[in-house]
């Protein structure tokens, strides 16, 4: 651990070595453990202590297997046979309730109820009510905590997928990723701390943008760096061809000679820097591709996360490696899976994007359990908004599709700390609105900051004037949510 | 004469200690850390002997208790505001004998008792706001109580004034005006400035800092080879005469202007913003005035042409600096929560660009810091808001420049826009503004919301800044820009001229560049500013002038090496007793090793390019639609052109860029951060743009009828763009020698290496001397020093 961290201190040295110099004197061990204390970028944190949790942590590390394009909860977890029987009548306007509607559907003059096309059948010991869809899942129902009240402000993909990532709509502010990396800092000195794994389904998709993983305004050293599982697992850490490791090593041994030189002439400790910066960028051309090399995986475990798992940008392929990256010490591994938008053809393509994931989800969960991980790393399953109760268009007796519904929409958690075999939070009989335990955004951030011992008040950072943190001036931790 | 000098640099340094004693050193002490207030060690300085309401007082209040008793009044708690004197001074709604703040008398100033109030329901700040006020800050308020609790305005807000210049013990080492404010100032401290940079690394830093580019040998040559006197002001001419001038000025205004090739939401289609691009960059090398800049910019639609013809398209075409902003192709948006955001994003771009200030604190309620109330912030979007524009035109693909836009003819280009670089005879279409014939009201918007208008306001800017006189301006963004170059507005000289220099020590004489306000620092050398400011406008706002001044100081031609003394007194450098030594930015890394290698393609402007990247970075992030899903890589001299023509696609900027710390165009920004991180190191010794440079080099070099000692010598010029040193050239040498032997022996290897790249192999015979040569070049683009300024 201290590596990564002596690394991460070196990138600022200068900084650091002046304000010694300077006369704080007396730096405690402690403080060496504090990845951010000697940046040297515009704006100051307040002193408050980074790399150290703010209290004991119930969750180490965070695996979020993230849903883009809004999975719909009446096809998945949310069992609303009312819909069945009202198929086809209005949705009431009591119920609707002056709820915004997107270009998609606002000049629609009927909001056509519509039932799920596929079965539901409660499981576990918990009794969670699951559709068809998701037998793996249904399997591990007692090892999750099931919201069914997640909603938000936004109804388009982009700022909704902005907000739940960033804690802000618009604002190029850091992600909830790399705001734990400037918190906790990393547990491996030789992988970044917020790690970004994606892939594509085979239903209508949405995209991904890197500022759902950007750093804003903390140090790019937050930034989320993307890996695959294929030849070139993070940018440019391949060797050119025609060079092997031994020349490697013997051009770094002449530029750290050269390097020093130059430190002799100029006295500036970023030389001294970026000697290790080389360093350990030579030790990553190492641990990096034994990590991600997932063809050296035992039978039992390709069998637990499907055969798709050997295939590199496959949800099932990112799954494992975002474990092996998470038992590595990987702060914050966030997974983008595409494809979730159904606004027509839901009876085509929801088993498709349920088959790409269903599998690999509960596989990670089971992995994790058996190897005892799963009480430390918090995995969240879940998309940016939930949809529409009511057909976009006509429904057919055959298809139907779901329009934007930001204001209720299901997401699970397991490990970490949260309270296994659960359901969260209860919406109406039309899924429509939520009727107890509203899980908001900015709560359902602090309640993770929580869970990762980080105070989400007090994780804040002073940029142009204000402290921002993630939660923005809101947010309550749920103690239902937690074990 | 040398020994009276040093006399006097050594009185001037212990000035402190021999005439004013302990009390005005500890007073030099406290002013010392104003750029690290925030750090513990603040705590232990002494206390002043005056307490200083801008300097000491107002940043404690304005960090500490303005959220709940500044500005915004319908977030103040018992009716108790601290950030005017008035307010302070009053007596206590409910307790008639305390005044928040009684002059002379901390007893009654509620203020003092209930910071130092031991009981957690009583003391200020409240624990849960998790603040904490130290000792010293304690103390600091105290002692201004009692010597009168005297307000000041705001320095960022008067109007700047010229100073006498200060005088220096060494009279000799000025070489303008800014060095007489800087060296006063280290003289001040107890620092000495540093000796003149060697030759060769002032030129190196002066040619990139100028033109982005490093010297050629040609330059490097003559340089080194002239004694006359004025030689590094010749040098300086010429740079500032090169075309690429423009490039490099440009280059910190497309951050700021949040430049991009694509709209920036979701499917992120394509836009063709730059001709605009193109425009900047010419009027930094025709040297426009900045009040013409930014009156073209904000309202060149609004002027009249020649002999009161409507507004040329040149001046059309600079207005496309409002339009950078991104634009949603998401079906299925509601239009007018895109079209506030975008007047949104134009408002907080013009505050934070022109003014730096946050203006876009106050969007959703009264500023908590600054006098910027919520309806001052609809007052300045107001100005914004007349452009007749849809906040969604179409989805992907539909339009590369939503209306108002500007089509330009290849007749234009041959008239009047020589300088955009068009590559074929299609029109091309820009976004400009335009104001809509009826006035579209303004309201402002209840927590921000676009579906809540509340109050009507009209096109106004705040007092506290300026008085907008509605009789001297008119109230459209022409009339702002005349309210911005009005000599008497105390803001835009002195923020651009921050900004410059900036670009030239890294650090700003204020050094929050986007924030003058209340939580803003203050500025290291408010006389210098002042100065500069001053005479910058009345030099008609002269940009070459300014930056020549700059660079020709004595300040700016200081070493950059850092004593063990300077580094402890000193860390940051805010008091400029040497050069600093700054990564360069991201585009100018790669110009750096494409300009040494000779492969840099240096034509000017024109449509982004798209060089080598990483298969898959965009198509794994892309949606599947529209033309830019798939990236579609340039091939022949399109991939040796600049960093600032690399295709920005907002999105999935190109990560060579974004690992150098480059924006990613999502928003203005006025700084950069500089980190030094594993990930470029990876990015130097991997990135196929840098092993082609070394090969191509390398087969240069090799053509030369030249022994590998002069070949490497030769490089390290190209690259270091100065002379080697022995010791560093027995290092290349042996590496090189013991690469050749290696390589002899191994000639698939040799092929495999030099086989990078698009540029054809050239006709050299002996290749495993050119592999190893290859190999020499790649280190020394890896040097720490080769992108460091």
């Amino acid at each position: 651990m201290n590596e990564f961290i002596e690394n991460r201190l070196t990138v600022n040295r200068r900084h650091f070595l002046g304000k010694a110099a300077a006369g704080i004197g007396g730096l405690a061990l402690g403080s060496l453990l504090v990845p951010d204390l000697f940046r040297a970028s515009d704006d100051e944190t307040d002193g408050l202590p980074l790399g150290v949790a703010h209290f004991a942590p119930k969750a180490k590390r965070v695996i979020y297997l993230f849903q883009n394009g809004a999975p719909s909860q009446y096809e998945s977890f949310e069992y609303k046979p009312m819909l069945n029987k009202l198929a086809g009548q209005d949705l009431p306007a009591s119920i609707r309730n002056g709820q915004r509607l997107t270009g998609m559907t606002a000049n629609q003059t009927k909001f056509p109820l519509v039932g799920s096309h596929f079965q539901f059948q409660q499981y576990g010991q918990s009794g969670m009510w699951m559709s068809e869809l998701f037998p793996n899942i249904a399997n591990i129902v007692d090892d999750i905590c099931m919201i069914k009240t997640m909603n938000t402000e936004a109804i388009n993909h982009d700022p909704a997928l902005t907000f739940l990532q960033t804690g802000a709509q618009q604002g190029n502010r850091p992600s909830m990723g790399a705001w734990v990396s400037y918190g906790l800092g990393s547990d491996n000195k030789n992988l970044p701390a917020f790690s970004v794994l994606l892939s594509r389904g085979k239903g209508n998709g949405q995209g991904v943008y890197s500022k759902l993983w950007t750093n804003g305004f903390l140090d790019s050293t937050h930034q989320g760096v993307v890996f695959s599982s294929g030849e070139d697992p993070i940018l440019y850490l391949n060797n050119p061809e025609g060079t092997d490791r031994t020349s490697r090593r013997k051009m770094l041994d002449n530029l750290a000679e050269l390097n020093n030189m130059a430190y002799d002439d100029f006295g500036d400790p970023e030389i001294k820097a970026k000697v290790q910066q080389y360093e350990m960028a030579y030790r990553m051309q190492t641990a990096v591709p034994e990590l991600t090399d997932l063809s050296k995986e035992p039978d039992h475990i390709v069998k637990l996360y499907g055969p798709e798992c050997l295939v590199p940008g496959t949800f099932a392929a990112n799954c494992l490696l975002a474990r092996k990256l998470s038992e590595a010490g990987v702060r914050f591994v966030q997974l983008y899976h595409q494809g979730w938008d159904q606004h027509g053809n839901m009876v085509g393509e929801m088993p498709l994007q349920a088959k790409d994931t269903d599998r690999a989800s509960a596989a990670l969960i089971t992995d994790l359990k058996q190897r005892g991980l799963l009480d430390e790393t918090l995995v969240i399953w879940g998309g940016e908004f939930g949809r529409t109760n009511y057909s976009q268009g006509t429904a057919t007796k055959d298809n139907y599709g779901r329009d934007h519904h930001p204001r209720a929409y299901c997401t699970w958690m397991a490990g970490g700390g949260v309270k296994p075999g659960t359901v969260y939070g209860e919406t109406d009989e039309f899924g429509y609105n939520v009727v107890r335990d509203p899980v908001h955004t900015h709560d359902f951030h602090a309640t993770i900051m929580h869970l990762m011992g980080l105070n989400h008040e007090r994780l804040t950072y002073k940029h142009l004037g204000r402290r921002y943190r993630l939660t923005d001036i809101a947010g309550t931790v749920l103690p239902g949510l937690i074990a | 004469m040398k020994k009276i000098r040093q006399s006097l640099r050594w009185i001037a340094q212990n000035r402190l200690y021999l005439l004013t004693g302990i009390a005005l050193s500890a007073l030099i002490t406290g002013c010392f850390f104003t750029s690290t207030r925030q750090t513990g060690s603040v705590a232990l300085a002494a206390i002043p002997d005056e307490v200083d309401y801008n300097f000491h007082i107002r940043p404690i209040l304005s960090d500490n208790c303005y959220k709940c008793h500044g500005p915004d009044a319908s977030k103040r708690e018992a009716d108790l505001g601290l950030d005017t004197e008035a307010g302070a001074y009053a007596a206590l709604k409910d307790n008639p004998s305390l005044h928040g703040i009684k002059p002379g008398d901390p007893l009654k100033s509620a203020v003092w008792l209930r910071i130092t109030s031991k009981d957690t329901a009583e003391v200020m700040p409240p624990p849960n706001s998790n603040l904490k006020l130290t000792e010293r800050q304690i103390t600091l308020i105290e002692k201004w109580i009692k010597q009168g609790a005297k307000f000041k305005p705001h320095w960022a807000f008067i109007p700047p004034q010229l100073t006498k210049l200060p005088e220096v013990a060494d009279e000799d080492w000025p070489r303008n005006e800014i060095d007489h404010y800087t060296l006063a100032k280290m003289n001040e401290v107890g620092l000495e400035p540093s000796p003149e940079s060697d030759k060769e690394r002032l030129l190196k830093r002066v040619s990139l800092d100028l033109t982005g580019l490093p010297p050629s040998l040609d330059l490097q040559k003559r340089f080194m080879n002239d004694p006359s006197e004025n030689a590094y002001e010749k040098v300086v001419d010429e740079l500032l005469k090169s075309r690429h001038y423009g490039e490099k000025m440009a280059l910190q205004w497309l951050d700021v202007a949040r430049y991009a090739d694509s709209h920036g939401y979701q499917d992120d289609g394509l836009r063709t913003m730059w001709p605009w691009r193109d425009w900047v960059i010419h009027a930094f090398n025709q040297n426009y005035g900045y009040d013409k800049f930014l009156t073209w910019q904000l309202a060149g639609d609004l002027l009249k042409g020649p002999n009161g013809t409507p507004p040329t398209k040149e001046m059309m075409l600079a207005t496309g600096f409002n339009r950078n902003h991104k634009i949603t192709q998401e079906g299925g948006v509601i239009d007018e929560e895109y079209r506030i955001e975008y007047v949104t994003d134009r408002t907080n771009t013009f505050g934070k660009t022109f003014l730096a200030l946050t203006y876009e604190c106050a969007k959703c309620h009264d500023h908590k810091y600054d006098p910027i109330l919520q309806k001052d912030y609809y007052s300045a979007f107001a100005f914004f808001n007349q452009v007749p524009e849809k906040g969604l035109v179409g989805t992907i693909d539909a339009s590369f420049a939503d209306p108002p836009n500007l089509k330009i003819t290849d007749q234009d280009v041959d008239d009047l826009l020589r300088f955009i670089n068009k590559k074929d005879t299609a029109s091309v279409m820009v976004m400009v503004m335009k104001d809509q014939d009826t006035l579209r009201k303004t309201h402002i918007l209840s927590r921000g919301n676009y579906d809540q208008p509340a109050k009507e306001v009209v096109a106004a800017m705040p007092t506290f800044i300026m008085p907008f006189d509605a009789k001297k301006y008119a109230q459209n963004r022409l009339g702002l820009a005349r309210w911005m170059t009005d000599p008497k507005n105390p803001l835009t000289a002195r923020v651009f001229v921050n900004r410059m220099w900036q670009e030239f020590f890294g650090r700003g004489l204020v050094k929050t560049v986007g924030d003058f306000g209340m939580q803003g620092e203050l500025p290291s050398h408010p006389e210098l500013l002042d100065w500069l400011a001053v005479d910058f406008r009345t030099h008609n706002w002269d940009m070459k002038r300014l930056v020549k001044q700059i660079v020709l100081s004595a300040t700016y031609r200081q070493s950059a090496v850092i004593t063990k003394d300077k580094l402890a007194k000193d860390p940051e450098n805010v008091y400029l007793s040497h050069a600093p030594r700054l990564r360069l930015p991201a585009e100018l890394v790669r110009d750096m090793v494409l300009t040494s290698s000779g492969l840099l393609n240096p034509e000017i402007g024109g449509p982004s390019v798209k060089p080598y990247q990483p298969k898959g970075v965009w198509e794994v992030a892309s949606s599947g639609r529209g033309s830019l899903a798939r990236y579609v890589q340039d091939h022949g001299t399109a991939l040796y052109r600049r960093g600032m023509y690399v295709f920005i696609k907002r999105t999935v900027p190109p990560p060579s860029m974004l690992m150098f710390d480059a924006s990613n165009r999502d928003q203005c920004e006025v700084k950069r951060s500089r980190t030094n991180t594993p990930l470029q190191a990876l990015a130097m010794l991997n990135d196929p743009m840098v092993l082609e440079s070394a090969r191509v080099l390398a087969e240069k070099l090799m053509l030369e009828k030249t022994s590998s000692d002069e070949k490497i010598e030769k490089a390290f010029r190209l690259i270091l763009c100065r002379t080697p040193k022995s010791k560093e050239l027995t290092v290349l040498q042996n590496y090189y020698a013991d690469e050749k032997t290696t390589f002899a022996a191994a000639p698939k290897k040799v092929a495999n290496l030099l086989a990078v790249g698009e540029t054809p192999p050239a006709k050299v015979a002996d290749k495993p001397a050119t592999a190893a040569l290859m190999q020499t070049l790649l280190m020394l683009y890896n040097l720490e020093e080769t992108i460091m300024l």
